[in-house]
């Protein structure tokens, strides 16, 4: 068990992302102590639930410049909570946000940077950890040579554990903030309400090149929207045109884990199958009987889609009903 | 303007990845190397800048002499020259020994603008061009999409974040980091391939000691490797869809239990 574990906490507009208590869970599973930086412009009224997750002392740092995200606004909080903790794990998810300040908090503390870690454990009292590389052809074990240790956990790899009732000492940090922002979030655009990002789904439903057009995507939306789950694209769909890059699935889009990925008109390509083999449960729904897909699905409805899908959406609903 | 962008030469997303005897490595055998992809968005875009406002673009590499194929397929896209630390010494670093090499290079050649992809698609480390603008002590954009520039020295630009996007106010210098959808990179012309043949690649010795940023000062080390975990094709259906779809949904409901 380490001492002392420090976490930031990443919180937008006043909510706390899922990533928050999944990265307060795990510190607790690693030390003794759970400190946790609470960033933004005010944030305090927020720090009492994190003692829920397991945290026992939340420090604050509020500032206005502080409201959206600001790298180096961010890292001189974190660094400043680092210098009052002397922790030997600065544990983050891996979001934009959090693969943002770690990198620039590792270079500036000279710590060992574990980034993207799908496992991270203790071992022989040094970190170490599992992480994907080459689009997930390799599962490399990674050791730490050093503490401390900033490391960064992909989103969803240790699910936030049921909440308690403890409450956190919560204090304020005072932190000394660089002169002028030369580069800091002004302004934020978000997608559409409700929809979900693929890294942070436990069901993904992806449309490949056999939806044939941009319009037939709503068919994938519809059965994501039955499963309660995003929606995911193959690299052909997105190099396409039909769908934003924020959905791909594969290794120049996102490596994903979820409980369950559903493969629509995807044949297979090898880094797209590196980006998804992870999942739970696969299910494929292909007409080429051959396709590589059916390789790795534990269910395959070999068929046409668009004959599929329709059929494959209603039985859902009536299942879940 | 003087552009600078970072690049490595990486494994083809479409290669089989083999683990090497050593189990800590990866079989270069019959790998096909290419230019990192999301660095060739990045070099996209500072071509794209250098056509408006004039200037040059330096792609910096770090890697063996064979990283200079990379290089040269720079040049043939329209880069002006290559930068290249070949002392083997200086290889195999980690992210962040890697930033300070590039930061050290940097230096040197006193770019206004610094481009990099996210990461590259080999250890996916994607901390190298956060740490690089830390250590060169500029701001930095990571995940970038769009760049629209207000005047020489100022731009917005967007980035991706989770469920949604930001909009960043940069003034240079700054360190840029492409995602995918930033732009649609140019192939070489016959015309550019030819002309790359001409334009120079200059071997660099940076002059941080390469005991603090090499294979010698990593702070974290591959121990082992290993390809992901087996999975098998379970079961294929190609019956009549009004049968196999309600017998599917069963299955995924009773046996794999995640409806």
């Amino acid at each position: 068990m380490l001492k002392r574990v420090l976490v930031l906490a990443e919180q937008r507009e006043g909510r706390f992302r899922k990533s928050a208590y999944e990265a307060v869970g795990l510190a607790r599973t690693l030390g003794s102590e759970v400190h946790v930086v609470l960033v933004g412009s005010s944030v305090a009224a927020l720090a009492p639930q994190l003692g829920a997750y397991g945290a026992t002392t939340v420090h604050t740092v509020e500032d206005p410049r502080l409201a959206l995200y600001w790298p180096e606004g961010y890292a001189a909080a974190l660094a400043a909570a680092i210098e009052a903790v002397q922790p030997e794990l600065v544990l983050l998810i891996a979001t934009a946000m959090g693969k943002d300040v770690s990198a620039r908090v590792a270079a500036r503390t000279q710590a060992a940077l574990l980034s993207d870690c799908i496992q991270l454990e203790l071992q022989d009292g040094a970190l170490q950890a599992v992480k994907s590389m080459y689009g997930g052809k390799v599962f490399a074990t990674v050791r730490a040579q050093r503490l401390p240790v900033v490391a960064t956990v992909r989103p969803s790899a240790y699910p936030a554990p049921a909440p308690g009732s403890a409450a956190p000492q919560v204090q304020a940090l005072a932190v000394a903030l660089p002169e002028a922002p030369r580069a800091a979030v002004v302004e934020v655009a978000q997608h559409e309400q409700g929809k979900l990002d693929v890294q942070e789904a436990e069901v993904i439903v992806s449309g490949g090149r056999g939806i044939k057009e941009p319009k037939n995507f709503e068919l994938i939306e519809q059965l994501a929207d039955a499963l309660g789950g995003a929606v995911g694209a193959s690299r052909a769909a997105v190099d396409a045109g039909w769908i934003d890059h924020a959905h791909q699935v594969g290794q120049t889009g996102k490596t994903v884990s979820p409980k369950l990925y559903v493969a629509v008109g995807i044949s297979g390509a090898i880094q797209h199958l590196a980006g998804m083999r992870t999942s739970k449960c696969i299910l494929a729904i292909n007409k080429d009987p051959d396709a590589p897909i059916f390789t790795v699905a534990d269910y395959g409805i070999v068929g046409d889609l668009f004959k599929v899908v329709p059929v494959l959406v209603a039985e859902i609903r009536k299942a879940k009903a | 303007m003087k552009i600078a962008v970072c690049v490595k030469q990486v494994p083809s997303s479409e290669a089989r990845i083999a683990i090497a005897p050593d189990q800590r490595s990866i079989d270069p055998t019959d790998v096909e190397m290419v230019l990192n992809p999301y660095d060739e968005y990045a070099l996209e875009e500072a071509l794209r800048i250098k056509e408006a406002k004039g200037g040059e673009v330096i792609v910096v590499t770090v890697g063996p002499e064979k990283a200079k194929e990379a290089l040269r397929t720079c040049l043939a896209m329209g880069a002006d020259r290559g930068v290249i630390v070949t002392d083997p010494a200086y290889h195999g670093g980690d992210a962040l020994g890697t930033a300070r090499i590039l930061a050290d290079v940097l230096r040197g050649l006193e770019p206004d603008l610094v481009w990099c992809g996210k990461l590259s698609i080999d250890v996916e480390g994607d901390a190298t061009p956060i740490a690089l603008a830390e250590y060169l002590g500029w701001g930095h954009v990571a995940l970038v999409t769009k760049v629209e520039w207000s005047d020489d020295r100022n731009a917005r630009v967007q980035r991706e974040v989770e469920g949604g996007r930001e909009i960043v106010a940069i003034t240079l210098p700054v360190v840029l980091s492409a995602e995918k959808g930033l732009n649609e990179p140019r192939y070489p012309s016959l015309k550019g391939i030819m002309a790359a043949k001409r334009k120079p690649i200059e071997e660099v010795k940076p002059s941080v000691a390469a005991e603090s940023v090499g294979a010698a000062g990593r702070g974290v080390e591959i121990v082992a490797m290993a390809p992901p975990p087996e999975r098998s094709g379970g079961r294929k259906f190609t019956g009549e869809i009004a049968e196999v779809v309600p017998q599917v949904v069963e299955l995924l409901k009773t046996e794999a239990k995640v409806l």
